[in-house]
């Protein structure tokens, strides 16, 4: 109950600070590395929501690619992309950001998709429906999304 | 020869057998069909596979157990029908398959290695499902199956499994090259909106797990594959369906251009492999 109640403020929060400081996927300005220095909304990341994003199927699904010990008691990490423990030492706040939203900034090539991007597909389908996407995309992860998942990478310290 | 280039030699030798035999264990079926699960990629793969695997070598034990034996093979109940099938007569012109092609273990036997193929009155590449309807539509008057129906699944299932052990071998020159380039085109997009391409799974990271998912090459030379996960056989192009629909994409469908071009060129990226449908996988 505690924690539902927490959410809910976090997300209240969210919609309060949306149309202020906001920066929309089309708008957000890449690092010549592919990081991103500014906060996507300016509300601070909640690691522990981010911990969700990581490990939730419709959401991030991060560990569908990557092993992360700190998630141990979540079944199945997969080896398509590498480890992240410690990346949050080796790896800035930026780094991580430009990443998370889209990966082939950093690393052109990469099969990490981009979670913070909504055109320049082939064939956008409407989710996992197998049909076509009806009107825009949203991007697979919200803006505040992407900062939660930034400040639990954070917290994978060595 | 000098001692350093025998060395050489030997060493050459080794290390080509190496990777080969890591992964090689053996799949007799029946105790006497032998099943090639590992081979030599061909040329027109151009170095993108180092060697060529079976989906079988990726399965588990007990997965693959079950394909050794016709008995324990839940899939063979599918290929009963088919060759029941094959022998019952059909459509307004009273005519069975058998009544054309006879035996299905003669006729029938280089079929799943050698397609999809190039129709020459057609003018058309064909997958075996494409030239059963048009005979069953052309030939016995007799309604289509419908592709990745269960019966015909059933009759292709049947037609693979006499074709067990011959060695997959698709053509793709001649009238059948502008396919198979355009399926080679399709298996490199990176499709949707996770922008994955068939080689982002199979080609770069096979052998790799996704999530629960241990990643196998996705040769098809064991289709129709019976799938313990819905316990029933399963189409190559249902499968690419649901590969492409993972992507967040909006698919081809069964049986469409795209689709045929692709299984094409699939199957040929197999090439070397054996027939080993129908396989079961989980
Ligand atoms: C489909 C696979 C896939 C998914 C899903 C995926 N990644 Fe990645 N990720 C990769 C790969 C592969 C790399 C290595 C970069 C490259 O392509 O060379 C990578 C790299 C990274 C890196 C950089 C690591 C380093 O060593 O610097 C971070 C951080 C990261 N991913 C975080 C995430 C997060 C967070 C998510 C989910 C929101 C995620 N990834 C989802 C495949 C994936
Ligand atoms: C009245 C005759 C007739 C009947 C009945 C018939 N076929 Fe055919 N079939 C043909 C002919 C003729 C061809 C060659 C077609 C071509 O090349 O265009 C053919 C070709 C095929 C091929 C491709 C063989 C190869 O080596 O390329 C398959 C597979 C096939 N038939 C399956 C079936 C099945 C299954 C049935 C029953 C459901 C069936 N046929 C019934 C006449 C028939
Ligand atoms: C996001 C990852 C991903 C992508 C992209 C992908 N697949 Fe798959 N595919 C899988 C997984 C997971 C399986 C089940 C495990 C296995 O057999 O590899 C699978 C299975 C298959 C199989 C069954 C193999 C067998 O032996 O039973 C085939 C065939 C296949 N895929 C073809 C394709 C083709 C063609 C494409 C591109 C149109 C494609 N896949 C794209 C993940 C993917």
């Amino acid at each position: 109950m505690k924690r539902t109640i927490a959410l809910a403020a976090g997300m209240a929060m969210g919609a309060g600070m949306a149309l202020a400081d906001m920066v929309a996927p089309a708008d957000v300005t890449y690092g010549e590395y592919g990081e991103i220095e500014q906060s996507l909304t300016g509300v601070p990341g909640d690691a522990e929501a981010g911990r969700e994003v990581m490990i939730t199927r419709g959401l991030g699904n991060c560990v569908a690619c990557h092993a992360v010990t700190a998630l141990e008691d979540i079944p199945f990490h997969g080896e398509v992309g590498p480890i992240l423990d410690g990346v949050g030492s080796y790896r800035t706040e930026a780094e991580l950001r430009g990443i998370v939203a889209n990966a082939k900034m950093t690393f052109p090539e990469s099969v990490m998709p981009a979670f913070y991007k909504v055109d320049g597909f082939i064939r956008p389908g409407n989710a996992f429906t197998g049909k076509a996407a009806e009107g825009p995309l949203d991007p697979l992860l919200t803006a505040q999304q992407i900062e939660d998942v930034v400040a639990y990478l954070m917290t994978l310290t060595d | 020869m000098t001692m350093s280039t025998l060395k050489t030699a030997v060493c050459g030798l080794a290390l080509l057998a190496a990777p080969l035999a890591a992964s090689a264990e053996e799949l007799v079926v029946n105790g006497e069909i032998e099943m090639i699960t590992e081979t030599e990629p061909a040329a027109h793969l151009d170095g993108a596979l180092s060697t060529v695997r079976s989906g079988w070598t990726f399965r588990t034990t007990e997965t693959k157990a079950l394909q050794m034996d016709d008995f324990e093979n839940p899939a063979m109940i599918s290929v009963d029908n088919g060759m029941a099938a094959w022998n019952t007569a059909d459509g307004a012109e009273g005519k069975s398959c058998a009544d054309c092609h006879g035996a299905m273990e003669d006729s029938m036997e280089m079929v799943r290695a050698t397609y999809p193929k190039w129709n020459e009155e057609a003018g058309e590449v064909r997958n075996i499902q494409m030239q059963i309807d048009d005979c069953r539509v052309n030939q016995m008057s007799a309604e289509p199956y419908g592709l990745d129906s269960r019966p015909m699944l059933a009759m292709e299932a049947a037609i693979s499994s006499v074709g067990r052990g011959q060695v997959v071998d698709v053509a793709i020159d001649g009238p059948a090259a502008e396919t198979w380039e355009k399926g080679k085109e399709i298996y490199y997009t990176r499709f949707g909106q996770l922008d994955l391409s068939c080689a982002s799974c199979h080609e770069l990271n096979y052998d790799n797990y996704i999530r629960a998912d241990h990643l196998s090459q996705g040769q098809i030379n064991g289709f129709p594959t019976y799938r313990l996960k819905n316990a029933r056989l399963n189409g190559t192009h249902s499968r690419f369906r649901g590969c492409i629909r993972d992507t967040r994409a909006e698919t081809y469908s069964v049986g469409s251009p795209e689709f045929v071009a692709l299984e094409l060129y699939v199957a040929s990226r197999g090439n070397g492999l054996t027939v080993e449908g129908p396989a079961v996988r989980n």
